[in-house]
């Protein structure tokens, strides 16, 4: 007497980081499971598993998501970006160097989603003052840096991108 | 133009903010953490826990999830006990202390309310939480044991009756004198301080993977701690294993501020589950796991008294803690520490001499409270300080003045605390000289004043701390712990020229590569981005006590400052044997022997390798170069390398719902020689939010029953980005004379003293309403009651 929900294998197909996979899982494979266990992605962390700490932070169809909230089966069918794939197109290069030359990270577990967080954020028109980027932290937990570090990277980005006229205001739904 | 400094020479680093090259992988996604590691033929293991906080185990019933899918492995605390010898965490130099013998997983008795007591291993970890479901446990309910006062009466049902009582430990000290001074002082203030119970709330859990190999006996674990040669120890000693077969490698760690270097029950038992085994087991504390088996911290209560003379000078202390550290007293550091360290550092910054403390540290059921940021420093920092405000209020004076007035001068040194503390060298006076300038003392006092007029209220604080760091065999070596105080380095050159140096000291994201390449770079003279360091592997690094009690710049820093001389003094004996010339007129400069005179480049550094390695034919007879040396360094001279530094904090209290905005936080700071500006501000920013959460945010909170009412990361509070101040970090530098390199720890600081800060910042704010608080976290309600709103 098996039970369907924790042994039956259901087929999810989707797009991340720009590669199609498939697999077959059990259907209460959570997102952040599935990219950490079966893709063996593992800078999306899990830190609370609840949604509260923004560890796993990753863009679903271009919108920030916690993966530990979201099943595997309702990402099928969509298209889901990883830290290492945000890294890999180059997109928040200028975030991760800002990052590391502000120490804007110690232990790093928080990092992956701090950057999907500012990547969305950036993503939307102006400078955000820093009340705003600290707003926008606020469902990330950090307890290694105190989030000044944080908040003057991201800070430097924004002017850097207003500067430089970069926005890539297409690139995150809101 | 400005001067030529000391980081205008070439391959100058110490002193220098420098990134840290590790923090790139990190930054893409590319960390190796415990979490992250998977084995071939691994198990997961899930726990069975006690709903109890106090219980008799009746009965087990392991038969249903043995058959359920995917299982290997249940088993239970006897299964373990005959694999395990028992741990007991005591300590001989703590007089008269006990605690009873603790195993992997409890036989007959639950003693908090989240003990493991099954283990499940199977497949997956969702499939041991399937099975774990089916394992039936019967437990008769105890009476628990909650609060430190029921806990010490005479009726107190006893959690370890072998030990006759719930008192772990008792602990005096008196100067003399106290109780005449006290009696015609002209001024005492006392206050009863209650500190509430957090915890670390490392945003990666404990992971440990397990890995013994049958075949050759050995066992290999992945342990996220801080600590790995600690637990190599424990590991081959518990489980009756050669220290030769067992290696534990320490990769990325996702933070642990002294919470990984306790031995935890579940994780012991993960390596006698891999033996029972002989594949690797994995086991990931999830968040909920963690807030009950983590250390704990704090939970204090404090009652203390200050006297002074009429125009406050401080005469004497006298104090009272009680701390409850749950049923036992954790491995193998005690939970006697913090204590210890409570009723010892208070008062410090001060020159009064007479001093009488009385600590009792109490069983309870509840999690076991141990050693985390800080330890002790927070408590003593913040009673003691509060007092010295309530006497400024007395005598009125300025926190500045009340403070100028009693602080041991700069010059007072070396100088030996009350409570035996030896000082080598503090700079009390300088600190708060540079804190008054950099906060603008006088424009926010003046602002204050006019805005409580339009009432509005803000509070300034301010907190002068002292800190221990840098310790030597003091701390533990002597209590009979095997844990070690020095550390060691190897360091080698490879026949391109690089540098490869393996320490003992861990890295934690505080940035020990980044330093410990910087030190070396210097003291070498090559590039730092030639140098590779490794840490975190029992098999590849020197022996050493790795990183704790703010220990890992001061201690490992001078071993590899002095393994990088001792191997500089062969590169230039083989470059003098090879060149022919004295070789002391010879130096290294960015990977190149040169004129030690002019700077002329004579042979470069690869160039010694590649004769050394290959070609030794064309060396002098008798040259046998030595490109890798091996050092340790232990400390000696004063027993810890003693900080100090002092805090402020504005805020701004709205008194109608007591919500509290923190507006600024400044710190300064003196940890000695500082090797990297950039990571020591970042160590004391971290570490002042960590202080913070506890003013403010967070607690462990506990019903009557012993159980944990707030223990998610939804319901326990940490501190938000929002709701952190920016903090403002300036720097004294006065050098321990015991090192080369002179630097002293930071990595606690932060969190010493900013609760009290905060206190005093909240109380200076209540001011005008008469009112006080003596108690953190100062939540909304706490804060309205003080009031009298509610």
């Amino acid at each position: 007497m098996s039970d369907p929900v924790t042994h039956a294998s259901v087929t999810v197909a989707m797009t991340v980081n720009g590669s199609a996979v498939s697999h077959g899982i059990a259907p209460r494979l959570t997102l952040a499971d599935f990219l950490r266990q079966t893709l063996e992605l593992t800078g999306t962390h899990t830190g609370c598993e609840m949604g509260v700490c923004g560890a796993c932070l990753v863009m679903l169809d271009g919108r920030v998501v916690h993966a530990c909230l979201t099943f595997a089966v309702q990402a099928s069918g969509s298209v889901v970006e990883t830290v290492e794939g945000l890294s890999g197109r180059a997109v928040i290069a200028d975030l991760q160097e800002a990052f590391h030359q502000r120490n804007a990270l110690q232990c790093g577990f928080c990092t992956p989603g701090m950057l999907m967080t500012a990547h969305s954020l950036l993503s939307q028109e102006g400078v955000p003052s820093r009340d705003a980027i600290r707003d926008a932290l606020s469902g990330n937990y950090c307890r290694c840096t105190g989030y000044e570090a944080i908040v003057d990277a991201i800070e430097t980005v924004a002017r850097q991108r207003d500067a430089g006229g970069a926005t890539q205001s297409a690139e995150v739904g809101v | 133009m400005t001067a030529l400094t000391s980081l205008d020479r070439p391959n100058s680093y110490i002193g220098r903010s420098v990134p840290r090259p590790n923090a790139k992988r990190l930054l893409a996604g590319r960390g190796r953490y415990v979490t992250d590691i998977t084995l071939p033929r691994m198990l997961h293991v899930a726990y069975v826990r006690s709903p109890y906080a106090h219980a008799r185990i009746v009965s087990i019933d392991i038969d249903a999830a043995r058959a359920m899918p995917g299982v290997r492995l249940v088993a239970t605390g006897a299964d373990l006990a005959k694999l395990c010898t028992p741990w007991v965490g005591t300590m001989d130099h703590f007089k008269g202390m006990k605690s009873p013998p603790q195993l992997p997983l409890p036989i007959d008795k639950a003693v908090w309310s989240g003990q493991a007591v099954v283990a499940v291993v199977a497949d997956t970890r969702a499939l041991a939480e399937d099975a774990a479901e089916a394992v039936y446990i019967e437990f008769d309910e105890l009476p628990a044991v909650v609060d430190i006062d029921a806990a010490r009466a005479p009726d107190a049902p006893v959690i370890s009756p072998e030990l006759g009582s719930n008192l772990c430990f008792h602990g005096t000290i008196d100067t003399g004198g106290v109780e005449d001074i006290f009696a015609s002082a002209a001024h005492v203030v006392e206050e009863e301080f209650l500190f509430g119970r957090h915890t670390a709330v490392t945003m990666e859990p404990r992971a440990i993977i397990a890995d013994y190999d049958p075949s050759e006996a050995r066992l290999t674990v992945h342990h996220a701690t801080q600590t790995p040669y600690q637990f190599h120890d424990i590991y081959a000693r518990h489980y009756g294993l050669p220290e030769s077969s067992v290696r534990v490698i320490a990769p990325d760690i996702g933070g642990s501020f002294g919470m990984k270097l306790h031995m935890y029950h579940e994780d012991m038992a993960v390596v006698g589950l891999s033996m029972m085994l002989g594949r690797p087991v994995k086991y990931v504390a999830d968040r909920i796991e963690s807030f009950v088996s983590d250390i704990h911290a704090r939970d204090h209560r404090v009652r203390a008294r200050m006297a002074a003379d009429a125009d406050g000078n401080i005469l004497a202390m006298d104090v009272e803690d009680v701390t409850g550290i749950g049923a036992f007293s954790a491995y193998p550091r005690t939970s006697v520490v913090e204590g210890n360290q409570v009723y010892r550092l208070m008062g410090a910054p001060y020159t009064f001499r007479n001093y009488r403390a009385d600590l009792q540290v109490v069983f309870q059921n509840k999690v076991q409270m141990s050693q985390y940021r800080a330890v002790g420093h927070p408590v003593a920092c913040t009673v003691t300080e509060r007092l010295v405000d309530m006497i400024a209020g007395k005598t009125a004076q300025d926190p500045f003045a009340i403070r100028t007035r009693n602080m041991i001068p700069d010059d007072g040194y070396p100088c030996t605390s009350p409570t035996g503390y030896k000082f080598e060298s503090l700079s009390h006076h300088a600190c708060l000289a540079k804190l008054y300038d950099m906060m603008d003392y006088d424009r926010l006092r003046a602002e204050q004043s006019e805005l409580r007029g339009k009432g509005i209220h803000r509070g300034i604080g301010i907190a002068t701390f002292v800190e221990i760091t840098n310790p030597g065999p003091a701390f533990y070596g002597v209590g009979g712990a095997r844990i070690s105080s020095q550390d060691g380095a190897i360091i080698k050159i490879t026949p391109a020229g690089d540098v490869h140096c393996a320490i003992s000291i861990t890295e934690l994201g505080q940035g020990t590569e980044t330093i410990v390449a910087q030190i070396v770079a210097e003291h070498l003279g090559v590039d730092r981005d030639r140098i590779k360091v490794m840490t975190g592997d029992t098999d590849t690094t020197p022996y050493g006590g790795a990183t704790y009690a703010c220990r890992g710049a001061g201690i490992g820093g001078e071993t590899a400052l002095q393994a990088a001389k001792k191997l500089k003094a062969n590169v230039l004996a083989v470059a003098a044997a090879i060149l022919q010339e004295e070789p002391d007129k010879l130096d290294i400069r960015n990977g190149w022997v040169v004129d030690a005179s002019g700077g002329q480049q004579r042979i470069e550094l690869s160039e010694i390798a590649r004769i050394a390695y290959f070609r030794s034919d064309t060396l002098p007879p008798g040259t046998q170069a030595q490109l890798t040396v091996a050092h340790h360094y232990a400390p000696q001279g004063y027993p810890f390398a003693f900080t100090n530094g002092i805090q402020a904090c504005h805020l701004e209290l709205d008194v109608e719902t007591g919500l509290v905005k923190i507006l600024k936080l400044w710190v300064v700071e003196d940890c000695g020689r500082v090797i990297n500006p950039l990571l020591v501000d970042e160590q004391i920013r971290g570490g002042v939010v960590q202080g913070l959460g506890a003013a403010f945010f967070e607690e462990c909170v506990y019903g009557e029953s012993g159980q944990l009412t707030n223990g998610s990361l939804a319901d326990y509070l940490v501190p938000m980005a929002v709701e952190m101040p920016d903090i403002v970090v300036g720097h004294v530098e006065t050098p321990t004379l015991d090192t080369q390199l002179g630097a002293k720890g930071v990595g606690e600081a932060g969190t010493a003293a900013a609760s009290a800060a905060a206190l005093n910042a909240i109380n200076d704010a209540m001011k005008p309403f008469g009112a006080t608080i003596a108690q953190v976290p100062m939540t909304p309600a706490r804060l309205l009651k003080a009031l009298g709103h509610i």
